[in-house]
């Protein structure tokens, strides 16, 4: 069972936007950039033009510490595309500085993945696209 | 404040067979399923004026008309989505009615979604649509489907109320021991055990198979008209009490990840705080309820927002078997869309129908108001239905 850490072929990816942009040349500089709100200093994922809060805009890009807990979790056992081994976890991870992002918790057993425990990301190159993607730390 | 409270009612609803394999077109369906709702009612189908269904409906309101012979819609959209816009149509069709714009309002929704394209696929994203943005976060993650995507929100909803596979498990047999009973239900005759639930294939964590709605084929459709007319029609008026949709901020498709509460609750809770405001009921005048059920855990929240319990004590309420019937509040005696079918809970709407009327197979003693929800984790929409007293 791979656990998702390796790149699988023709896994599907997304497609960079000039929004997103900055998010995913982030990952493939192995850094994790998220927008944040220059007016309130909400931190907004997924990219968006203004903040969804107070609607400033533009909104400003900053590095995350890609640090956090697992705050949900599913483990799928129907594979929904072939480029995924099942069982494999995606998981809401929250980031320590208070904000969510949907991810694949990598290299862990599924069946040993619950709500409240630390990961920190880490950088699946897919080629084209580079994702962040999280592990269990202690 | 809304006013078209018990202004409208439903008149007649009419429905197909459930099945896997219809055999017939969608057109076909729907037009089955409103020919018989017309007859049920006792109109003839050419008063039709209005037509409101569901955006993920793919019947064209000017053909279902066509096909019935009505002579001209005044009024005819669509209200978004599929599940999550259950009840939105008959909220619709009451303010159409209400307001004079039309006098006899056609809700239907048919489909062939298990033989012709099964929601249960992976969606797929392609055009950069406002869904497909998000998608583009969701589903490159491996959430392709409404149980991946919802499973998400249902695994921190355990976590938080301390509810267990064996509490969803409760639900899911009430559900086919419901059906069980009911002879228009695909699941007619066979309940299941404990065993068997645990037993069945996990589609994704926690939602078992027998967690999961059927896909199926089938119509249903309701008349709605001016709750004066309908007392002079062939069936009992059942009036439309309360209707409401909600989408409170922070709402997505089945993903609404980014808030700090992600238990599919909140949008039901919208419509819920509208509904009691508006008719002037609250959850202890409800004889009995329909909630909707795509995924049978949901169930629980779906209990929680509109005031049947305190949150995190559905698994409770529903383990000291309130919800069967002979409790104080039968859930979906149909066997809901787990047992009877999944018509994107325009099937529900027809049980209440039944229950309002007395001539529902679980019958439920003395029905004066039942509660009717759509679906959780999206933009949803309620209804509650009342005796004509
Ligand atoms: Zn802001």
């Amino acid at each position: 069972m791979s656990y998702v850490s390796a790149p699988a072929e023709g896994r599907p990816l997304p497609v960079p936007t000039e929004l997103s942009a900055p998010h995913w040349d982030g990952a493939r500089e192995g850094r994790l950039m998220v927008q944040q709100c220059p007016v309130c200093e909400a931190y907004v994922f997924i990219p968006r033009r203004a903040c969804p809060q107070c609607l400033a805009e533009p909104l400003e890009w900053v590095e995350s510490s890609g640090k956090g807990t697992i705050y949900s979790y599913t483990i799928i056992h129907r594979p929904p595309h072939p480029a995924f081994e099942p069982p494999f976890c995606a998981a809401i991870i929250a980031l320590e500085e208070g904000w969510h992002m949907l991810s694949n918790v990598v290299g862990t057993d599924p069946a040993t993945i619950a709500v409240g425990q630390a990961v920190a990301v880490e950088f699946l190159d897919c080629g084209e696209v580079t994702l962040p993607v999280f592990r269990r730390v202690n | 404040m809304a006013n078209f409270s018990k202004k409208a009612a439903i008149a007649g609803y009419g429905a197909t067979e459930f099945s896997k394999n219809s055999g017939r077109s969608e057109l076909k369906l729907a037009t089955e399923a409103a020919l018989a709702a017309c007859a049920d009612a006792g109109i003839n189908p050419s008063e039709v004026d209005g037509i409101s269904t569901y955006t993920m409906d793919n019947n064209n309101e000017q053909e279902v008309a066509r096909a019935i012979g009505s002579k001209e819609l005044k009024f005819f959209g669509q209200t978004s989505g599929g599940g999550g816009g259950a009840c939105a149509p008959l909220m619709q069709a009451a303010m159409a009615v209400a307001t004079g714009v039309a006098e006899t309002v056609l809700c239907y929704r048919a489909m062939n979604e298990r033989s012709e394209y099964r929601f249960g696929q992976p969606i797929q994203a392609q055009m950069p649509t406002s869904d497909n943005l998000i998608f583009a976060y969701h589903g490159f993650q491996g959430l392709m489907t409404a149980a991946a995507l919802l499973a998400v929100s249902m695994r921190r909803y355990m976590h938080e109320s301390g509810a267990t596979q064996d509490d969803f498990c409760n639900y899911a047999m009430v559900a086919r021991k419901h059906a069980a009973r009911n002879p228009n239900a695909f699941f007619y005759g066979k309940p299941i055990t404990r065993e068997e639930y645990h037993a069945s294939r996990m589609i994704a964590d926690p939602f078992h198979l027998l967690d999961c709605c059927q896909e199926s084929d089938g119509a249903c459709a309701v008349i709605v008209t001016t709750a004066e007319r309908a007392r002079d029609l062939r069936q009992p008026a059942v009036l439309i009490n309360a209707a409401a949709q909600g989408s409170p901020w922070g709402t997505m498709g089945l993903g609404a990840y980014y808030k700090q509460d992600i238990v599919p609750r909140d949008e039901c809770a919208a419509a819920a705080r509208q509904l009691w405001a508006t008719s002037g009921l609250s959850p202890k005048d409800m004889q009995m309820a329909i909630i909707y059920d795509h995924f049978g855990p949901t169930v629980l929240p779906g209990l929680e927002a509109y005031g049947f319990c305190e949150y995190g004590e559905a698994k409770d309420f529903i383990k000291d078997g309130n919800i069967e019937v002979g409790g104080t509040l039968p859930v979906n005696t149909n066997g809901g869309q787990l047992g009877e079918a999944y018509i994107h809970g325009m099937n529900g709407v027809c049980e209440a129908v039944r229950q309002i009327r007395g001539t529902a197979i679980n019958q439920v003693a003395d029905v004066e108001n039942v509660l009717v929800t759509a679906g959780s984790g999206v933009p949803t929409s309620a209804v509650v239905l009342s005796r004509d007293v």
